[in-house]
């Protein structure tokens, strides 16, 4: 018979670790799909889904489950995340030449006629990426959360541990962060 | 060039491509090895920790007979009386056969 949730829990806090896996098994695929969000190498969103795992273990006696176990896990995931992207800071500073073809080809569409540059093309993934790349930790946490996950000012200051207040500072000082960067991009190409 | 309508169209990219989730093979099972095998690490360093506090109050100890010995003044100097008396007590045996007829 599998075994609920809070058993898995309650067991794994009685000393056996083996009532973890299932856990682990159940969770991964969305706490990957966040750490995909913020790191782009394998290796790399290898270490941040192992560290998130290896810290729910270590702090699951903090767990309270007056949420759910998925809310405390992925509030963990998101830190972790913002963690690492402060320890990589180093990486932001490469310039924009290195834009691909197909985004300078996006890019000019844009500039000639907003309208016929789709959204859901390659090359506009690949120009969001690396706008996000250029952000500073908190600016690219910010946007993700507010703007591309649609969350609350509310929610993002639960996952954070940052205030209300001081998560609308962020988003506003994020917006002009990115807009920055935008302007930078075309400056480069266009002007 | 509009740059809100720029980045508008650009988070709206990013909206419709959401990370995928793919999970490598066997992960659950790494995690578990590697639980498992940092607590079967955490008792080896709980040991060694252990000795190596023993082993520095050892030396604290020894450092501090060392400081109190070398820096306290010896009071009076009882260690010929001491020596003499040690001497007088094991040949004592002998001084009385010397002392006999």
């Amino acid at each position: 018979m599998e075994r609920s949730e809070a058993e898995l829990i309650a067991a794994v806090l009685k000393g056996d670790s083996a009532s973890f896996e299932p856990l682990v098994a159940k969770y991964s695929p969305r706490v990957f799909a966040t750490a995909r969000r913020y790191a782009r190498r394998d290796s790399e969103i290898e270490d941040i889904v192992q560290e998130v795992w290896l810290k729910a273990f270590d702090k699951l006696k903090t767990f309270r489950a007056e949420a759910p176990f998925e809310h405390w896990l992925m509030r963990l995931a998101v830190r972790t995340c913002y963690d690492f992207l402060r320890g990589h800071q180093r990486n932001r500073e490469s310039s924009f030449s290195e834009i691909s073809e197909p985004e300078e080809d996006w890019l000019e569409r844009f500039v000639a006629d907003p309208g016929s540059a789709a959204e859901d093309a390659d090359a506009a993934r690949l120009l969001i990426g690396r706008v996000l790349e250029k952000l500073s930790p908190s600016a690219r946490l910010v946007i993700q959360l507010l703007e591309i996950e649609d969350r609350s000012v509310k929610e993002i200051a639960e996952i954070t541990g940052w205030s209300v207040p001081l998560v609308k500072v962020r988003a506003f000082r994020a917006r002009g962060e990115m807009r920055k960067i935008l302007s930078r991009i075309t400056q480069d190409k266009y002007l | 060039m509009n740059l809100a309508e720029l980045q508008e169209k650009l988070i709206a990219a990013a909206r419709l491509n959401p990370p995928d989730d793919r999970v490598p093979y066997a992960f659950e099972k790494r995690i578990t090895a590697l639980i498992a095998a940092r607590s079967a690490a955490d008792r080896w360093l709980f040991w060694t920790r252990g000795l190596w506090r023993a082993a520095a109050s050892c030396v604290a100890v020894a450092v501090v007979c060392g400081a109190v010995s070398f820096f306290v003044p010896a009071t009076a100097d009882n260690s010929k009386d001491l020596s003499q008396d040690f001497e007088n007590t094991l040949l004592a045996s002998v001084d009385q056969a010397d002392v006999a007829p």
